[in-house]
């Protein structure tokens, strides 16, 4: 998913003005001056088009799914598995029904986790990771080795913070699951997912792609890839919060037991016990987030009419613009963490500028409405391996331009005022 | 929108600037160890307490500024006096954190020399950490260190 071109012969060809425009939050001003917001990589704004078909939808076609003959109950149900279709093919997957709307990323890996490794993790196994991960991908892994007794091991980085891999099959030899980010959201590095699902499956261990900070940003296309579950949030793709997806391999997922149980997962209760449905139902229990799936089929749409190859070409170009010019007027007062090859990174951008803490500098550069991430981005081990607690973080997604790069760069300039020595 | 002047008084960079009592003590002296989970930053508190006088503090760890200089002030605030003071101290310290809290008039309490504590505990530079309170997000940089400090006061004779 490189970008073979030279910088000179890329050509961003997004209308960025018009894009703003559709952005509700960001097209008036906050506290009397344009909001500068640099936090995409936490969470996205919202389109109007997407807060439009939930209140739409809402307005008439609401009512509950899966159950209820009338008319409403089916429209609702249409609504709701019409978005499944449509993040299906958002992701290439080969089949709808692979897709399973979970609350967000997280909750997607700790169903992998709780349910897949559950049956399949114990004593003597091994699951890898890599060093940039956040804690979603880390944490329920824990949990669950504490509980299984599996080990885990991890992928090394490179001084330029992309993953090393020279010792990739050592690591993954006699592992049972490798699960990696496809973009680090710390560092915004890309990873070689395609090559990685590829070293995973070699050694017989099957291979899940963390993709809640590429997808927003890229094409992802879980069948070119060879992934076995993939993992996004609707939220930081210009979706509504309390949804994501869960892909697997048909296979997997008719294997894997439930993970909730209640509603909606059943295909029959007893009271001796109960059949499960079949997929996606059986890891969807309880009345799930309606309006919320019909907002991140909205939000797939308005991603795919601009073309997520538009978005990956603007976010290159603006993150060369970042490096440039910043680089550029503060020289060796700014530190950005991670590659600096646009080719294989995204927009994210951690920093560190001129010693001053990275709550102080969020502080001052809040003054002036740019918004940026200021702590260990729910990746302490990255952070340690860094050897800082925290740094300020800047992520630019389709509704930026170079001037949210300009007035970042004026911003730290204020900073330098107040925090000179 | 409140102005940084408030926030980032020149006394405050200057304990940040040049941290007062930095450094460890051996034991038997408490250390503890105070986490802002919010933004990964960390401060150690090594404290010497002797027939309930705290006869010595250092301060260590990594932090913002606000974290950092309050650690400083706080160090110096508390050398030398008995337990019970300090626990009378950490209780003002804290309670002029949450004036922000006090929406009868917020402002004015807070433009005041610490609003209506007049007792004789002597809060010195640590008065210029009332800013603080107006920016709700930094309160727990302000109060980590004396959070830390309450847990060392625990585990000190």
């Amino acid at each position: 998913m490189t970008d073979q071109r030279s910088p000179a012969d890329r050509i961003d060809t997004l209308d960025v003005a018009a894009i703003k425009a559709q952005f509700p939050l960001l097209s008036k001003p906050f506290n009397g001056q344009p909001l500068v917001y640099l936090d995409s990589a936490n969470t996205s704004q919202k389109p109007r088009v997407v807060l439009d078909a939930m209140k739409n939808f809402a307005e008439t076609s609401y009512g509950p799914i899966n159950r209820g003959a009338y008319e409403l109950a089916v429209r609702s149900t249409d609504a709701h598995e019409a978005a499944r279709a449509t993040v299906a093919r958002f992701i290439n997957a080969p089949h709808h029904d692979e897709v399973i709307f979970v609350k967000n990323a997280t909750e997607a890996i700790n169903l992998v986790a709780r349910s897949w490794g559950a049956a399949h993790l114990g004593e003597g196994d091994v699951v890898v990771l890599t060093h940039m991960e956040h804690h979603a991908n880390i944490v329920p892994w824990q949990q669950l080795a504490a509980h299984n007794g599996f080990t885990i091991r991890w992928v090394p980085l490179t001084s330029d913070g992309q993953l090393d891999l020279t010792g990739l099959d050592t690591l993954l030899d006699g592992a049972k699951l490798f699960s990696f980010t496809a973009m680090s959201n710390v560092l915004g590095t890309i990873t070689p997912v395609g090559e990685l699902c590829a070293a995973a499956h070699r050694a017989g261990a099957l291979a899940l792609v963390d993709a809640c900070q590429y997808a927003p940003h890229n094409v992802t296309d879980v069948q070119a890839w060879g992934a076995d579950f993939l993992a996004f949030s609707s939220h930081k793709m210009c979706g509504p919060t309390g949804i994501g997806a869960l892909w697997g391999r048909r296979e997997l997922l008719e294997a894997m037991p439930p993970f909730l149980g209640g509603g909606n997962m059943i295909a029959d209760v007893t009271v001796d016990g109960f059949l499960p449905a079949a997929i996606p139902a059986k890891f969807e229990a309880g009345t799930p987030a309606i309006i919320e799936a019909v907002g991140f089929g909205a939000a797939v749409d308005f991603l795919q009419q601009i073309g997520m190859d538009a978005i990956r070409a603007h976010e290159i170009e603006i993150a060369h613009y970042f490096i440039e010019s910043l680089t550029a007027r503060f020289g060796e007062q700014l530190t950005i963490h991670g590659p600096t090859d646009v080719d294989v990174r995204g927009a994210t951008f951690s920093f560190a500028f001129r010693g001053i803490h990275p709550h102080d500098l969020s502080q001052v550069l809040d003054q002036r409405n740019v918004c940026v991430r200021a702590g260990h981005h729910c990746a302490k081990p990255l952070m340690r391996l860094y050897g800082v607690n925290a740094t300020a973080r800047a992520s630019f997604y389709l509704y930026n331009d170079h001037a949210d790069v300009d007035a970042l760069a004026e911003a730290l300039d204020s900073a330098t005022d107040i925090f000179a020595f | 929108m409140t102005g940084l002047d408030d926030l980032y008084r020149e006394i405050i960079l200057d304990h940040y600037r040049s941290p007062r009592n930095r450094g460890q003590l051996e034991p038997p002296a408490v250390h503890k160890v105070g986490h802002n989970p919010l933004c990964g930053d960390e401060i150690d508190v090594y404290l010497q307490v002797d027939n309930g006088i705290v006869t010595d503090i250092r301060v260590g760890g990594q932090g913002c500024s606000i974290s950092q200089s309050s650690a400083s002030m706080m160090s110096e605030a508390v050398k030398g006096k008995s337990v019970d003071e300090v626990r009378a101290l950490t209780k003002r310290f804290k309670g002029m954190m949450a004036i922000e809290d006090n929406t009868a008039a917020p402002d004015a309490a807070l433009d005041g020399d610490l609003g209506d504590s007049d007792d004789d505990t002597d809060l010195g530079d640590l008065g210029a950490l009332q800013g603080v309170a107006k920016f709700p997000v930094r309160i727990k940089c302000a109060t980590l260190s004396w959070n830390t400090l309450l847990d060392a006061l625990e585990h000190s004779k």
